[in-house]
């Protein structure tokens, strides 16, 4: 594309021809004739100008000394000072610091748009590629560049220096696969390692949540929600802790044994009494947003939801398998236990885990 | 020593005076009545009547408010679809009545996913005439007394303790539904977990108690008493901090942060940016140099 193409007759090829009789008719007008601001022509709005800038950078100043004032004044913490129900700290140094930095923005733009120069530019618009000498001269030289490598003649060159840039890739995949052991190599090392297991077993009591009391079948009314862990959770401390909790954590509810649907549900529930996992199986946020009246639980995050009634359904949302279900039982002194660990590893999805319904987990339990 | 021997003069040391009988009779009595009065709950008997008469208003409130959608017994009803009106209110108990119709949110003005709380309809004396009336339908948890819910007569260290375990408590049972500041958030299919921050501490043990509305109940054996307080405290802490952060705009999270983000922020900076660029004052005059 050459140059010439863009200007006079550009935008209307093709379209209407030049009428050279009219078009004669209208001259090209020009640039209007320039108009000065009133400061460029009156000596007074100059100074007057000059002062508003002046009073934009010395407030400025001001807000910047009263930000120093209020920092070294203010009180912060529980019992600091308050401003309309807010940490005053916080307002007042924001609003000084603020107001410091716009008010210098401020001043400089005044100062450009009253005092400054006051130039009236038009600019011709070129087009933006550049010129076919220049394109030519450049392929020409990677051309000869290549030509001289030898690249597309000497094969053996060019297929080993790709074998050593692709081997570069080894460095990270080692070092990155090294930054611990894999889920299922470290099955086995500690009670509720890995991701297929958490650290609830036969027998071991359901407590609550925070003050880990264990909890009484028959201290349950219906329509109460607990936010349970496994007992001796708490004894962990550290990432242990933190590593046990994540996966261990339950929401028990009981429901009127009647408004049960899945066979499996009921089951593995006492008296109404069902647990399920409290890690969402979509990404793994917590979940314990029930309605009694549907017993939904519904996901925070991405709005989940789950059928509590019928074996942890998704009944909306984008999680992709039902919550699992921890079988419930009671021991001789009344205590909720769990019957066994979860059957089916909970959280989100991982490669090797599989999909299987609540029945099928269900019977591997019983076998 | 005869102050210390009064039988030394007389004819026998086990001869009585003549009204000693009487007086240990009277005595006796007196003790029997005074103890009895003391002991026994005071008027009983006028106050089983006053109990009936309380039970027998809040019925005729009942009927005349509530049967509508509860039904006349208050066993709830459904429509012809089989759709619920209003539910069933046997064994829901005195603090359920308390708290629906004590925050307003009954009677209902119109149906819907969820009653609004909104300024009570009826006095406090209907309300107990009311909670009367449906704690004789059977038995349910009773309204909670101020001594359920009150720190007062703890130490400052005690009440700290509670602040903090209320606050964990908090933390795990109630900020799914209600935010972790208290403001509620929404539900699903149009329902709302309110905010809790300008409910009474007796309302908000009663909501825990009776779980209104698709809210999880939190019975004493869910939550002891004492942990129930220890949350009221909290919540009532909460009230109570000053918003470091500066203007929570109802601490709704993303929607009306960035909302705010969009049309102030945003606003703002388009505003700006239009001042910038705006045209400055022309004047019709000519610099000296050219006139």
């Amino acid at each position: 594309m050459s140059a010439d193409t863009s200007h006079d007759t550009g935008h209307d090829t093709g379209h209407l021809p030049i009428n050279a009789a009219t078009d004669a008719l209208l001259p090209d007008p020009g640039l209007a004739e320039h108009q000065w601001r009133p400061t460029d022509v009156d000596a007074r709005a100059e100074k007057r100008a000059e002062r508003q800038v002046a009073t934009l950078f010395g407030l400025s100043a001001v807000a910047t000394v009263l930000f120093v004032v209020f920092y070294i004044t203010l009180k912060t913490g529980t019992d600091g000072h308050t401003f309309i129900g807010l940490g005053a700290s916080n307002v007042a140094l924001g609003t000084t610091l603020g107001l410091a930095l716009l008010l210098i923005g401020l001043g400089v733009i005044q100062w450009a748009r009253k005092l400054m120069g006051d130039h009236e530019i038009s600019e011709q618009r070129h087009p933006a590629a550049s010129s076919e000498e220049d394109r030519t001269a450049t392929l020409a030289a990677l051309n000869a560049g290549l030509e001289e490598s030898g690249i597309g003649r000497r094969p053996l060159v060019r297929n080993s220096l790709l074998g050593s840039v692709a081997l570069l890739a080894a460095p990270a995949v080692v070092m990155l696969r090294d930054l611990g052991p894999l889920p299922n190599q470290v099955v086995g090392e500690y009670p509720g390692a890995g991701l297929h297991h958490t650290i609830w077993a036969k027998g071991t009591r359901v407590v609550r949540d925070v003050v880990g009391t264990p909890i009484k079948a028959s201290d349950i009314e219906i329509g109460d929600l607990f936010n349970a862990e496994p007992d001796g959770l708490f004894d962990l401390e550290g990432a242990e802790l933190q590593i046990a909790k994540s996966k261990a954590a339950i929401v028990m509810l009981r429901m009127d044994p009647d408004d049960i649907i899945s066979d499996v549900t009921r089951n593995w529930s006492v008296q109404g009494i069902v647990a399920y996992s409290k890690i969402c199986t979509h990404v793994g946020c917590p979940i314990s947003l029930n309605e009694r009246t549907t017993h939904h639980l519904l996901c925070p995050c991405h709005q989940s939801t789950f059928d509590l009634a019928d074996s942890g359904r998704v009944v909306f949302g984008p999680a992709g398998r039902h919550l699992p279900q921890l079988p419930l039982g009671v021991d001789d002194e009344g205590y909720l236990i769990a019957l066994s660990d979860f059957l089916e590893p909970v959280g989100p999805s991982f490669w090797e885990r599989n999909t299987k319904s609540p029945s099928e987990v269900a019977k591997e339990l019983k076998s | 020593m005869r102050l210390l021997n009064r039988s030394a003069g007389r004819l026998s040391r086990h001869r009585r005076g003549p009204v000693a009988g009487l007086v240990v009779l009277l005595l006796g009595l007196l003790l029997t009545g005074g103890l009895y009065a003391a002991v026994s709950p005071s008027s009983s008997a006028s106050s089983a009547e006053d109990d009936q008469a309380l039970v027998k208003q809040g019925r005729e409130l009942f009927l005349v408010g509530c049967a509508f959608c509860h039904g006349q017994n208050a066993e709830g009803q459904t429509d012809v679809n089989g759709k619920l009106i209003g539910p069933s209110l046997v064994g829901v108990g005195a603090a359920a009545v308390n708290f629906q119709v004590g925050t307003g949110r009954m009677p209902l003005a119109a149906p819907g996913q969820q009653g609004p709380a909104k300024p009570q309809t009826y006095s406090d004396d209907e309300i107990s005439a009311l909670a009367a009336y449906v704690a004789s339908l059977a038995p349910g948890p009773a309204i909670p007394t101020e001594a359920d819910y009150s720190t007062d007569g703890m130490t400052d260290a005690e009440r700290q303790e509670a602040v903090v375990r209320g606050g964990q408590i908090f933390l795990t049972n109630c900020t799914a539904c209600h935010n972790f500041t208290g403001a509620g958030g929404a539900m699903p299919r149009g329902g709302y977990a309110p905010s809790i921050l300008n409910t009474s501490p007796r309302h908000i043990y009663e909501a825990m108690l009776t779980g209104p509305g698709p809210m999880d109940v939190f019975s004493n054996g869910n939550l002891s008493p004492d942990e129930k307080r220890d949350v009221i405290a909290y919540i009532q802490t909460m009230r109570e901090q000053p918003s470091f952060g500066g203007f929570s705009l109802g601490n709704m999270g993303p929607v009306s942060e960035g909302l705010f983000a969009w049309l102030v922020g945003l606003g703002t900076c388009v505003a700006f940016a239009i001042w910038i660029a705006a045209h400055t004052t022309r004047s019709s005059k000519k610099k000296e140099s050219q006139a």
